[in-house]
């Protein structure tokens, strides 16, 4: 849910990075961290297991920049992957303006996509959104490991709508920033229809 | 998709509410956060304080608190409270809809924090149901043909935001 407040001039937007267990969402908002300029960000927080697996989520606060006047404040969260942590994945979509899917393009994990997949059109359903229509991005991620599939064979499986699609190996960096201006932009483009 | 839009003139408002509900439960911070994790308003020693984080923390405390609650079949837990050695948190839900946190230590007690937060709860409640019917008034307003300030955002804005 887009939080308009005209009395402080600020649009404030909830972005979150789905994706199953170990697919990189955690990387993501970390190099997106530690490549953001101090003044722009917030802390990161990270509710994690002793293991540095989320049991909760991830938050990371940043500030964009201005857009006609209202700075731009998106706050980035990330859910569990593990299967068994699905009523916390659903809360974290709790009033969501846009979804990053991280795919981990490892073969033996495509089965985990695409299970995972089908719990966030279910869990986005349960909240009253619908996959065809709130801002979306795809990400193929781990493109550097030697067991990734191919890019359009992982696009034939996981395409939903014709979303915008990144390749990434989150950790260097490559495809994150893109990753995340393709989703800010779908979910600022949607404030022009309201 | 839904959205909350917060005016100056109820912004104002609130934090008149926030800020007579610090001084009269002698609290060292009162804010208001949507559920979904937004700070709306605050009052009191904020320097000290990281309140983005407070604000995702608590709203992601209550959506869990609220799991809880409908898992064992209550409508809500409206009331969450936490005391630690020197500060405690109080959390209440106002309306169904926002979440007000006060913070306080030993000069308040636990008594008086919810007693002034019963009465500050009734008034917020008010300017919540005002802002809400204001949203939908403005919603209509538009589909006569006035324009909200974003009906001209164009793509060289957004892709401003990205320039190094």
């Amino acid at each position: 849910m887009t939080f308009i407040n005209y009395a402080a001039r600020e649009i404030n937007c909830k972005i979150v990075y789905y994706g199953p267990g170990l697919c990189g969402k955690t990387t993501n908002l970390q190099y997106i961290y530690d490549r953001t300029n101090p003044a722009a960000k917030g802390k990161l927080i990270s509710l994690a297991t002793e293991t540095d697996r989320t049991l909760f989520f991830d938050f990371l606060p940043l500030d964009l920049g201005t857009v006609r006047g209202f700075k731009t404040r998106f706050h980035l969260y990330t859910v569990p992957g593990q299967v068994f942590y699905d009523a916390s994945r659903k809360l974290i979509l709790k009033g969501v303006d846009g979804v990053v899917f991280v795919a981990d393009s490892q073969e033996a994990r495509m089965d985990a996509n695409v299970e995972s997949m089908r719990n966030l059109e279910k869990n986005l359903e349960d909240h009253g959104f619908d996959l065809n229509t709130i801002p979306y991005v795809l990400q193929f991620n781990k493109r550097d490991l030697p067991t990734a599939l191919p890019a359009d064979e992982m696009y034939r499986q996981l395409n939903y709508k014709g979303e915008p699609t990144f390749e990434a190996t989150a950790p260097l960096g490559t495809g994150v920033f893109d990753t995340l201006k393709a989703v800010a932009k779908q979910v600022l483009m949607e404030l022009r229809k309201k | 998709m839904a959205q909350f839009v917060l005016f100056d003139e109820e912004f104002q408002q609130i934090k008149e509410v926030i800020g007579r509900l610090r001084a009269d439960a002698q609290a060292k911070v009162v804010f208001i956060v949507d559920k979904n994790g937004q700070q709306i308003a605050a009052q009191g020693d904020l320097e000290a304080l990281d309140t983005t984080s407070l604000a995702s923390l608590t709203a992601g405390n209550v959506a869990a608190t609220d799991g809880l609650a409908k898992l064992i079949g209550e409508k809500e837990f409206p009331v969450l409270f936490h005391e630690g050695e020197r500060d405690n948190v109080y959390i209440s839900i106002v309306g169904q809809r926002v979440i007000l946190v006060v913070i306080f230590d030993e000069r308040s007690s636990l008594g008086l924090v919810r007693l002034r937060v019963r009465k500050a709860n009734q008034d917020l409640e008010r300017i919540f149901v005002a802002i809400q019917a204001k949203v939908e008034s403005e919603k209509e307003r538009r589909t006569d043909g006035v324009d909200s300030p974003f009906a001209e955002i164009t793509d060289d804005d957004i892709d401003s935001l990205f320039r190094e």
